[in-house]
């Protein structure tokens, strides 16, 4: 009974779908304010349905309802509760119903916190979600229902796939999907603005929060995602430049440079046309993802999904997505007008190079990741891109990125004198030279230069943002004017550091990790990077839903023992899967990390991976820098300031101020 | 022309540029750096690059498993159906490799006509079968029936 709840509770949202996208949309071209005002409550009402069909789902994982083919196909009776909940999200239907909810969540967040918005904005722009949501209705109960029934029911369930049994993993897929949706609502911004013709500094402001909240998200996902595949794939890697991988990448450098394009429009109302184009090809990108990961048409290890039909129908969702924004764009664009001029030294001009820098990324990663796929679709042969090809075209594009952060977070809006950037800045140069080359030569085994100029591309980043902060003070009033500097410009502050602090642990691992396959008899030794690795033997064990082969590996350094380390590997008896959990020892400057492979002998012998990580944490400590800094830049305190005015008129008055 | 325009001009042009180089270069690091596929009956019949890393897949072949004493290394073979290749690789191999299991190798060929894998890609699914395989797989029985 409970399972067709859900499913009725999704035919109800989609009917409040629909009128949440065409009545209020009518109703703000006419200007007819009881056809708007639906809006709000077609959407809460949306929302509430959508969560009682989720709730459902839940429901039968919880109570082990393997009627549910979804249910009997994810889950298992020995199965934890935690991976119960969060198998919901294990597969295709569930996660696109998680999709669908979080879609809601954040159209529920926009009718609560758009009080300021003007009634004719806010419509349109929950008319735009309610059509995106419908579009997503439709895909889930015509394609890929999470509801379906078989009939006799098994007395147990497949289980859910041993990769998926990760705490990471459980949190990794929610966290991405409140980024990749929430720009949806940029996009449904921008889609208002274009039909309003109202594109100022006021609709870059409301834009702008939103938009920072869903990279901040997006961020989070994209590095829990790299730590789970660094915990449970058990090769020791961070980043593979696998289809899947890159399919969230390129929204998050287009969402960075819209992050970025959104400030300049804000503050100076240049870059309108550009940022409404950005902000479409920023929720495209996330669309194709979906697309990408759950058409199951890449190869690659997410390939969990199997279905070319879904794939259709996604291919002409985005279709009409991306083809209408565009067309769109195309029709309204030519009228928009952008305000302000600049030099050719200026903070605009910055971040304007940026954006390019970070478009033209994204765009050579698109041209990797989908040049296969077109090649295959046209029987032109089988070809896969490898990580060289990523890697060559990422590298040289970073490093003038990570330069230019610097240059122009400490840069004046509309002019600025070279002399005086020079004066501020030659010292942050000079000392993240100076120790970047430095660097290499304290604890580490042996010196590298490529180590010594990624340290000094970080630690320029991290200095020049903090010289910006520090150029803000006049002497006298430090305290003071540290305290009236708005929260914003911490939060750029904290980020950019952030990508400091990601380059450098690049930088650091790329010269001086180092791994080793060995064959190791129970007593065997192995010194690496200054580390001796003593393998201690193999023994049997019992989990909730496997069986494992645990190693106990100990690691000494200078004769003291620093971990005892205890790789595994898992029999999940039910899907007659092995897994390998790699035995890992954090630190903040290595990562212990073994992996057991194969029992060689009678011996006790094993085949045995070692690693030695170098400041491999520093790859995910970046990461979680920027997204405390979107979040302090979400609570600044005049985004709520100006929000709780009525903002009527686009404000000139805001591309004055110098923040 | 008006100094904003002129500053548009030059600076769209620097963009235009600026992308061509970039797309460009992408280009050419693609060129290099894709990895042709070859199923064994492609490999036999000499389609395969000699000098060159590509990506060879199949099917192991059942008792075809063998570990050197060291036990790092190992030789098996990878069947299309039609073809087999001989194939060498040293290291640890992913969990779900397996007589029977289709599985992706990414290598060189040596001058016996055995395949140096320096990378072996198993699905982790054991009902999941690479899109590559399986159409090599299907091409050669389609070929046997004719």
């Amino acid at each position: 009974m409970i399972p067709e709840i859900g499913a009725f509770a999704l035919v109800v949202a989609l009917c409040l779908a629909v009128i949440q996208s065409t009545l209020p949309l009518a109703g703000a071209a006419r200007g007819i304010p009881a056809w708007m005002n639906i809006a709000k409550p077609a959407a809460c009402g949306q929302l509430l349905f959508v969560l009682i069909a989720y709730a459902c789902l839940t429901w039968a994982f919880v109570t082990h309802d393997f009627s549910v083919l979804y249910v009997a196909h994810n889950s298992n009776l020995n199965l934890p509760l935690i991976y119960r909940i969060s198998g919901v999200w294990a597969a295709h239907e569930g996660s696109l119903l998680l999709w669908l909810l979080i879609l809601c969540g954040w159209t529920g967040a926009v009718t609560r916190f758009s009080r300021s918005v003007p009634d004719q904005m806010v419509a349109r722009v929950l008319a735009i979600l309610g059509l995106i949501s419908v579009g997503f209705l439709l895909f889930l109960l015509l394609t890929s229902n999470p509801f379906e029934r078989q009939f006799p029911a098994p007395l147990n369930g497949r289980d859910l796939n041993p990769l998926l049994q990760d705490p990471g993993l459980a949190i990794h897929p929610p966290m991405l999907y409140i980024g990749y949706v929430g720009f949806s609502v940029a996009f449904a911004f921008a889609i208002a603005a274009l039909l309003g013709g109202r594109l100022d500094a006021a609709w870059a402001r409301w834009s702008r929060t939103w938009t920072t909240l869903a990279w901040v998200f997006l961020t989070i996902g994209i590095a829990l995602g790299s730590w789970w595949a660094y915990n449970e794939l058990g090769w020791g890697g961070w980043w593979f430049w696998d289809p899947v991988e890159n399919a969230s990448f390129m929204p998050w450098l287009v969402g960075t440079a819209l992050i970025h394009s959104l400030a300049a429009t804000e503050k100076r109302g240049v870059f309108k046309a550009w940022t409404v184009l950005l902000a479409i090809f920023t929720f495209s990108l996330s669309l194709l993802g979906t697309f990408l990961v759950r058409s199951g048409i890449l190869t690659s290890v997410h390939a969990f999904a199997i279905d070319p039909a879904r794939g259709i129908f996604i291919l002409a969702f985005l279709g009409i997505v991306i083809g209408g924004s565009l067309l769109l764009y195309a029709w309204r664009a030519p009228a928009i007008r952008s305000v302000g001029g600049f030099d050719w030294l200026s903070r605009e001009v910055a971040l304007l190079l940026n954006n390019i820098l970070l478009v033209v990324t994204a765009a050579t990663i698109l041209l990797g990741t989908l040049y296969p796929l077109v090649l295959d679709s046209l029987q032109l042969g089988k070809i896969s891109v490898g990580p060289p090809y990523f890697n060559t075209v990422f590298v040289p594009l970073t490093i003038p990125l990570a330069l230019l952060a610097g240059i122009g977070a400490v840069s004046h809006w509309k002019r600025d004198r070279a002399w005086r950037l020079a004066k501020i800045l030659w010292m942050p140069f000079a000392i993240s030279l100076v120790l970047g080359l430095a660097w290499p030569f304290i604890g580490m085994p042996h010196y590298s230069i490529a180590a010594g100029l990624g340290g000094s591309l970080g630690l320029w980043a991290i200095f020049a943002a903090l010289q910006g902060l520090w150029s803000r003070t006049s002497s006298g009033q430090r305290w003071e004017s540290l305290r009236a500097t708005p929260s914003g410009i911490y939060g750029m502050t904290l980020a950019h550091c952030g990508t400091g602090i990601f380059i450098i642990g690049i930088a650091f691992t790329s010269a001086y990790t180092v791994e080793k396959d060995l064959r190791m008899t129970p007593g065997d030794e192995y010194l690496l990077s200054g580390y001796r690795y003593r393998f201690d033997g193999v023994e049997d064990r019992d989990g909730p839903n496997y069986r494992a082969d645990v190693g106990t590996i100990t690691v000494f350094h200078d004769e003291t023992e620093v971990a005892r380390l205890y790789p595994e590997k898992r029999f999940y008896s039910r899907q007659s899967n092995a897994m390998t959990e790699a035995g890992i020892d954090a630190g903040l400057f290595r990562d212990l990390y073994v992996v057991i492979g194969e029992p060689l002998d009678e011996n006790g012998s094993w085949s045995v991976r070692l690693y030695y990580n170098a400041f491999v944490r520093w790859i995910w400590l970046g990461p979680l820098f920027m997204a405390l800094g979107g979040l302090i830049a979400v609570s600044d305190r005049r985004y709520r300031h100006l929000a709780s005015r009525r903002t009527q008129s686009p404000l000139p008055g805001a591309a004055t101020s110098a923040g | 022309m008006t100094p904003r325009r002129k500053q548009r001009l030059i600076l769209t042009l620097i963009l235009f540029t600026g992308t061509a180089v970039a797309i460009t270069l992408a280009l050419l690091a693609l060129r290099e750096n894709i990895n042709l596929f070859f199923a064994p009956t492609a490999v036999q019949a000499g389609e395969a690059p000699r000098d060159a890393s590509f990506r060879l897949g199949g099917m192991v072949v059942a008792g075809s498993i063998h570990r050197s004493d060291d036990g790092l290394e190992v030789r098996f073979d990878l069947t299309d159906t039609a073809e087999t290749v001989a194939v060498i690789y040293r290291g640890i191999l992913p969990d779900l490799f397996g007589e029977g299991q289709g599985v992706v190798t990414q290598g060189r060929l040596l001058s016996d006509g055995t395949f140096r894998a320096e990378q072996v890609l198993a699905k982790h699914d054991e009902t999941y079968m690479p899109p590559e395989v399986n159409d090599a797989l299907e091409k050669a029985q389609k070929m046997g029936l004719q």
